[in-house]
């Protein structure tokens, strides 16, 4: 067999299959995942995101591509169809092609071989897959970490959010390909999400440093709660695609910090609201 | 009054429920981590001791502590079992 074998060769490539991923659900993967991959692709990475979320998929309509969907994730595993017809080539960056998850309700229709060998597939003109896990820890969420290099852990500042998430690391520690072939630990990155300065200022939003102590992950952003998540959604737009918005501009920082750049953290202080703001309210 | 909202300044209270959160997250994690060393089979095996225990005292889950610790060459079997007050004082 003359095929690409990125798995059992040995042979390290370059592309980096990153996991997003948290456990609890809602908290954000497919938000940032739509917004990673668009930052990656813009910035001149040919970069796939895929949607393990069997079932339930999503990521399609946070990516104004849901009228585009032929075949999917599953036909192709199951071979109804080729890669190369699955993909869905974004319209407005043409590095970036998204596969979508099926919609069947069969969620054992995910085999490891198919996924390794479409990953293997991927990974031969690709540098980036980005894998949007589904909530929890059953075989969806698995299946998307099982292979990956590196993971961002998706946390917002609450108590259920960081324990799952430390679930969620200890999983990836364990049962992941890395894991299970003693090859070196997947790379954690914990991304904040939803983050709201002035609450945390009150003493009633557990702060960053308090979610890194607990979990005791590299950082790699903080992500504010912000309105233009929920318009950039309605519109089919990647929020990292709106310039003005401070949760955009926060996905950018990530984007440079996973290609190896250093940028201090934004909008994690309270913006100290004037006297006669504070006086009138608002 | 807005006015004397801003003196109070209550919005920079250091006692929120925040550190609840941090304090409860802290032990909890700990306590899984622990759990996650652990073979599987520990948890059915603290059921089947708990169901012993209680055909003669009444106790409860919790009240069954067990672990498996590495020590050097060799493992040990760790059982803690808290009985109720009113059963030493019978
Ligand atoms: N930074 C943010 N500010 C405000 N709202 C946000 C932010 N991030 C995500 N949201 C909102 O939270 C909700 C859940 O987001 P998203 O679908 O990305 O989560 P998810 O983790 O993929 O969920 P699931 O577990 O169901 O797949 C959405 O309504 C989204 O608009
Ligand atoms: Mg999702």
């Amino acid at each position: 067999m003359d095929r690409f074998n990125r798995f059992n060769s040995g042979e390290t490539t370059l592309t980096r299959i990153i996991v997003v991923t948290s456990g609890k659900g809602g908290v954000g993967k497919t938000t940032t995942s739509a917004a990673l991959s668009m930052g990656l692709a813009r910035a001149g990475h040919k970069t796939v995101v895929i949607d393990f979320d069997i079932g339930l998929r999503n990521l399609d309509i946070i990516m104004d591509c849901e009228r585009r969907v032929v075949f999917d994730f599953v036909n192709v595993i199951q071979g109804d169809a080729r890669l190369n017809q699955a993909l869905i080539r974004d319209k407005r960056c043409e590095l970036l092609s998204i596969l979508p998850a099926s919609q069947t309700r069969d969620k054992e229709a995910l085999t490891r071989e198919g996924v390794q060998a479409i990953l293997e597939e991927l990974s031969q003109d690709h540098e980036y897959i980005i894998c949007d896990s589904p909530a929890g820890i059953e075989g969806g969420a698995m299946m998307a970490m099982y292979f990956a290099d590196e993971a961002i852990v998706v946390t917002n500042p609450e108590v259920s959010s960081v324990r799952d998430s430390d679930r969620i690391i200890g999983l990836l520690q364990s049962k992941s390909r890395r894991a299970e072939n003693n090859e070196p630990p997947i790379r954690e990155h914990l991304l904040v999400t939803r983050y709201d300065p002035e609450r945390v200022g009150r003493g009633d939003m557990l702060s960053i440093e308090d979610v890194e102590e607990i979990l005791a992950s590299p950082l790699i952003g903080v992500i504010p709660e912000s309105e233009s998540v929920l318009r950039a959604s309605n519109q089919g737009i990647p929020v990292i695609l709106d310039e003005d918005s401070r949760a955009g501009q926060a996905y950018v920082d990530v984007v440079a910090r996973l290609t190896g750049e250093e940028r201090p953290l934004r909008f994690t202080e309270l913006e100290r609201k004037g006297i006669l703001q504070r006086m009138f309210g608002g | 009054m807005a006015l004397f909202d801003i003196f109070k300044d209550r919005d920079r209270q250091p006692e929120g429920t925040a550190s609840a959160a941090k304090e409860r997250l802290k032990v909890i994690v700990a306590h899984e981590r622990r759990q996650r060393q652990q073979p599987d089979y520990l948890a059915a095996m603290q059921r089947d001791i708990l169901q012993v225990v209680r055909k003669y005292i009444p106790i409860d889950y919790d009240d069954v502590n067990i672990q498996i610790e590495q020590e050097g060459q060799v493992s040990v079997l760790e059982l803690n079992v808290t009985l109720p007050n009113e059963v030493i004082e019978r």
